[in-house]
């Protein structure tokens, strides 16, 4: 049987079509959820794809996080269940303080698109168990409020508890403090990305095949659980 | 009737570029001495009736919870009744 | 007090303001004729905009019309022109839809919501034809570079551009950024947009069906860009800035998604008869459209629209560009459906109207009748005019002026030649538009398989088997200048030669013909001859084209803008895995010029820098362009070539430096024999290309290219080891035969610092 990984469309979700591509090759199957719909299907592991749920009225989302999907997310993921923000995704995580900290308009003003180079951080996470540590990676960077912030505290706790799980190699693109990249919880199974994991897993279409490892590692953890 | 009227800036310690840009707009356009700028958000909230007990804290919560993100956002309060 | 058909009936000599709204004496006299009375300030109202140059095409329909009689025949149209865009057959059950429109003036006024609103607007005429878009694209045009109004505009524009389509979630995939003095006031904004879908899922504008009903869905309906399609798209600006300006449009990206998803849903579901999206003219335009092209009759309650300004008084709202709404025929048994969809997806959906066989259509505001007119009148049978057209005293002394070897004095030595090479590469038209393309999503959808700065974007259509499409549009306008008729076509076989570079197969052809004043004899004859030689240019080549748009009226004082008729290719390739892309990848790999380079400056970049336009663009050879096109589609389907890249501005030297850089690989070149190093480097003849093949299929590609009678000469290797003996150990380096070196970091360098310094880091 295979693993099953919900993605969630909210109104305005751009990427949930590209995230559920990349769970198929990684060998799972995508589920789609609906952010009207508080069900969340028995999936395994839920990804928050990219776009600009609601528009990002108000703020990047803010809205999304009271949808009602959303709660049943939140209540799951304190409790184990395997979530990934990606981009808008990772907003969603950080307004359901689910993640700490916050991300804010890129420092130089423009929405920015570019192969990026990461250095995966963390392992430990059941999104980055693939990867081997400090391993070098180029997957695509897309958005305009890419700047991730916290307090010193918040920041030097991240990096002690090996929660920072990727940082931006070759300059930094947007202005995130200490060039985070993603960040998880402290359980590890709840993970923020910036960058698009999803849009590098084909040859043909990516600059590189490296996004995989992030969909092929939560199956292992899946696998182990039951 | 009350009108509450929300607003919202980011923390000082936050970085800023919008409002950084418009301190140098305003510089180049000729307001000379402009030491800072901070770009925020108002929210005008036109309600029914005053705006006292549960609700006032209501509104006080959302303030603080919707209208601005306490992570990185400060926010102040005020009511015309 | 309402100006209904009856008080018009009673008062039909009260003054009204037809010249005010654009309209000419003889059209306004045109109006009663039609209504057998004076028409009420609401059917004044439709027929200003309706009749405005840019919803009527009346200065052009007469040229247009060889599009249609010049049309080659072919197969592969399954929607002509006249729809909002054209559909062409791809193959395999799936079908292609694809149109470049113009927001020029617009654009100037207010760049981001200008740029912004006119991705949208390109962006709806592909879902009313029932298509998903899956990618878009942007000719840009803008004064010079260093210039401060484009400084003001630019920035704007591509932001708004990002922003919109960013948040629509469609890779922009290509487009143009072009600097001329010409455009120096009058910057051109062109928007493209490529949808797919399966044949069945076609959909027209029509209503059909008596008693069927007609809903208004999307934003609601406010004051945006009243009167903007008549006078924006009617007025030139004068030198002292614009005479009118009306409230500009303003988009919200977020809507559009939304329609997009509510309208694919309900068009998935069958619950669609006709659609029509709402653009220039809004209301007025889609429901005398949507009448005219159906059963012939509609009747419609004006004060059932939803309103975000309660103040609009019903010539606006008939008037108003409000984005992002559409207008559906629905029959009254799944109007339920319908509405439950656009619930489901938060849009906004009112019926306004149903479908009569009165042949007019008829609205009402509060119960009284405010237009009653017939539709065709409105929508397709408005004013054609013939303008007088004649050669410019000018031309002829200008095609004279040739830039010889006497008239312009040539780089000749190393140092000369190796100079301009760095010139052209920096210089602003040439340089990397990665400042621009970077505020871009490229990778949405995911199926992206070439983008900027490749010669063509390409898009996978079907996961399963790989069939895909590429697209590119071109445009010179110096070329066009010197020849209008030449210019055209030159546009087309740059487009027709950077789709089968890619390895596709060049299948219809979309156009955006951005001129002049059309009320300037001058300008009018650029246009008949750009039209007549794009129709004659779509003939040889046996591609048709399927749709585009005019945009008249560029020009500040007497100085029109160049002719600019930008031309949109688009091909199919059965596997995306076969593509060609530009940059070279092995050593030993080697690298060939097909196609005869000719002593051809005229126009040239090199000439454009130094500050020369004269004599006749390069010739066209239509039996060259497709040979090479066919031997190129053919290389890239057997798996012969590694790479290949189109050679055009700049000619070789700028070429080879662009798939240096792409590589980011070294490579050693020779001149052939006979012909002189700076004709070789960078003269722009045309239906030429650079072709990388590897060793082993050196023999089975030269052999088919003498076969055919193709040129093809070997004048390059891909060598990343040259560094060490030509003293930059370490670097990738380019070497041109004796005359110069370069290594690949300091072109980066060259190439790479011109925009963001001129527009901000």
């Amino acid at each position: 049987m295979d693993a099953r990984i919900g993605v969630v469309t909210f109104p305005g979700s751009l990427d949930d079509a590209d995230a559920a591509r990349a769970i198929r090759i990684a060998g799972a199957t995508p589920v789609a959820l609906w952010h009207g719909d508080a069900d969340l299907h028995n999936v395994d592991a839920v990804v928050l794809p990219g776009g600009f749920s609601y528009g990002d009225y108000l703020r990047c989302g803010a809205i999304a996080k009271f949808a009602p999907v959303m709660s049943l997310i939140i209540e799951k993921a304190q409790v184990g269940l395997p979530v990934l923000g990606i981009c808008n995704g990772f907003q969603i995580l950080c307004e359901s303080h689910l993640l700490p900290g916050a991300l804010t308009r890129n420092d130089h003003q423009h929405f920015i698109c570019r192969d990026q180079k990461l250095r995966i951080e963390s392992t430990e996470t059941l999104w980055t168990r693939d990867f081997s540590p400090g391993q070098e990676i180029v997957i695509p960077l897309k958005n305009g409020e890419g700047g991730y912030v916290a307090s010193e505290v918040t920041l030097d706790e991240l990096f002690a508890e090996n929660r920072v799980v990727a940082t931006y190699l070759g300059g930094n693109p947007n202005g995130s403090y200490r060039d985070i990249a993603g960040i998880s919880n402290k359980a590890g199974n709840v993970v923020g990305l910036m960058p698009h994991p999803e849009h590098a897993v084909e040859a043909l279409t990516g600059p590189t095949t490296d996004g995989i490892p992030f969909f092929t590692s939560v199956l292992k953890s899946l696998v182990g659980a039951s | 009737m009350a009108r509450v009227v929300v607003n919202v800036a980011l923390k000082p310690e936050i970085l800023d570029p919008q409002g950084r840009a418009v301190q140098g707009a305003l510089g180049r356009l000729g307001l000379t001495g402009v030491s800072d700028v901070r770009q925020g958000k108002q929210f005008i909230i036109d309600l029914d009736g005053a705006l006292e007990g549960e609700r006032a804290e209501v509104m006080q919560k959302l303030a603080g919870e919707l209208l601005s993100n306490p992570v990185i956002e400060d926010f102040t309060l005020t009511v015309e009744n | 007090m309402i100006d209904s058909v009856d008080i018009a009936q009673e008062n039909p000599d009260a003054s009204q303001p037809w010249a005010e709204l654009g309209l000419k004496q003889d059209e306004y006299e045109s109006i009663k004729q039609i209504l057998g009375r004076r028409p009420t300030s609401s059917e004044l109202a439709m027929y200003s905009v309706m009749w405005s140059e840019h919803c009527s095409y009346k200065s052009s329909k007469v040229h247009l019309r060889q599009f249609g009689e010049k049309a080659p025949k072919t197969d592969i149209l399954l929607v002509g022109i006249g729809e909002n865009a054209g559909v062409v057959d791809i193959g395999a059950g799936w079908a292609v839809t694809f149109k470049v429109e113009s927001h020029n003036h617009p654009s100037y006024v207010e760049p981001y919501q200008g740029a912004a609103t006119g991705v949208g607007g390109i962006v709806r005429d592909i879902i009313s034809m029932g298509a998903r878009p899956i990618a878009v694209m942007d000719p840009l045009r803008f004064g010079p570079a260093d210039a401060p109004d484009t400084r003001r505009v630019l920035p704007g524009v591509v932001a708004g551009i990002g922003g919109y389509g960013n948040c629509l979630g469609l890779p922009n995939i290509g487009g143009e950024l072009v600097f001329d003095e010409s455009y120096a006031g009058n910057p051109l904004v062109n928007a493209l947009c490529v949808g797919s879908m399966k044949h069945e899922d076609i959909h027209l504008a029509s209503a059909k069906g008596v008693g069927n009903l007609v809903v208004l869905y999307g934003a609601r309906t406010g004051g945006d860009g009243i009167g903007g399609v008549s006078v924006l798209a009617s007025e030139t600006f004068d030198a002292d800035g614009p005479a009118k300006r009306p409230s500009v449009q303003v988009g919200d990206p977020f809507m559009e998604k939304l329609l997009i998803e509510a309208t694919l849903e309900v068009l998935h579901a069958g619950l669609v008869e006709g659609i029509q999206d709402l653009g220039g003219a809004g209301i007025s335009c889609a429901t005398s459209e949507l009448a005219s092209n159906g059963e012939g009759g509609m009747h419609v309650y004006l004060d059932r629209v939803l309103l975000r300004d309660a103040s609009l008084s019903p010539e606006e709202i008939l008037m108003s560009e409000s984005q992002e709404r559409m207008c559906a025929v629905v029959t009254p048994e799944k109007i339920d459906d319908f509405m439950a969809l656009c619930k489901k997806w938060d849009v906004e959906a009112v019926v306004i109207g149903e479908v009569t066989d009165t042949g007019r259509l008829v609205i009402e505001w509060h119960g009284e009748i405010i237009v009653d007119v017939p539709p065709r009148s409105v929508a397709h049978d408005g004013p054609v005019y013939e303008r007088p057209f004649h050669r410019p005293s000018w031309q002829d002394a200008l095609q004279a002026d040739t830039p010889t070897a006497q008239r312009l004095a040539r780089p000749s030595t190393p140092e000369e030649l190796k100079q301009t090479l760095l010139d052209l590469i920096s210089s602003p038209n040439l340089a990397s538009k990665s400042w621009v393309t970077s505020q871009y999503d490229r990778y949405v959808m995911g199926n992206t398989i070439l983008a900027q700065p490749e010669d063509a974007g390409m898009i996978r259509v079907d996961e399963e088997s790989g069939l895909g499409v590429a697209i590119s549009t071109d445009c010179n306008s110096r070329f066009a200048k010197l020849d209008p008729y030449a210019g055209a076509q030159l546009a087309l076989v740059e487009s027709y030669r950077n789709i089968s570079v890619a390895g596709a197969k060049p299948l219809a052809v979309t156009n955006c013909l951005n001129f002049g004043s059309p009320e300037d004899p001058e300008v009018m004859w650029q246009f008949s001859q750009a039209t007549t030689g794009l129709a004659d240019g779509c003939r040889e080549l046996g591609i048709p084209v399927t749709g585009g748009n005019v945009s008249f009226y560029n020009q500040t004082g007497d100085i029109a803008i160049n002719p600019t008729p930008v031309v949109g290719v688009l091909g199919v390739i059965d596997d995306v895995d076969r593509r060609t892309p530009m940059a070279w990848e092995d050593d030993g790999d080697l690298i060939y010029i097909l196609g005869d380079t000719f002593d051809e400056f005229a126009g040239s970049e090199w000439a454009h820098l130094r500050g020369h336009l004269g004599g006749l663009p390069p010739k066209v050879n239509f039996a060259q362009e497709r040979l090479l096109s066919e031997i190129m589609v053919a290389a890239s389907r057997d798996g012969m070539i590694t790479a290949a890249h189109d050679v055009s501005d700049g000619g070789v030297g700028v070429a080879i430096t662009e798939m240096a850089l792409r590589a980011n690989t070294g490579a050693r070149f020779w001149i052939p024999d006979n012909i002189d190093p700076f004709v070789f480097l960078f003269a722009e003849s045309t239906a030429r290309a650079i072709a990388v093949i590897a060793r082993t299929e050196e023999l089975r590609f030269t052999e088919m290219c003498a076969a055919r009678g193709l040129s093809a000469t070997r004048f390059g290797v891909v060598d990343s080891g040259l560094g060490i003996d030509s003293g930059y150990p370490g670097e990738q380096v380019i070497v041109i035969d004796s005359l110069f070196t370069f290594t690949v970091g300091e072109l980066r360098e060259a190439h790479e610092a011109t925009l963001p310094a001129l527009f901000g880091g």
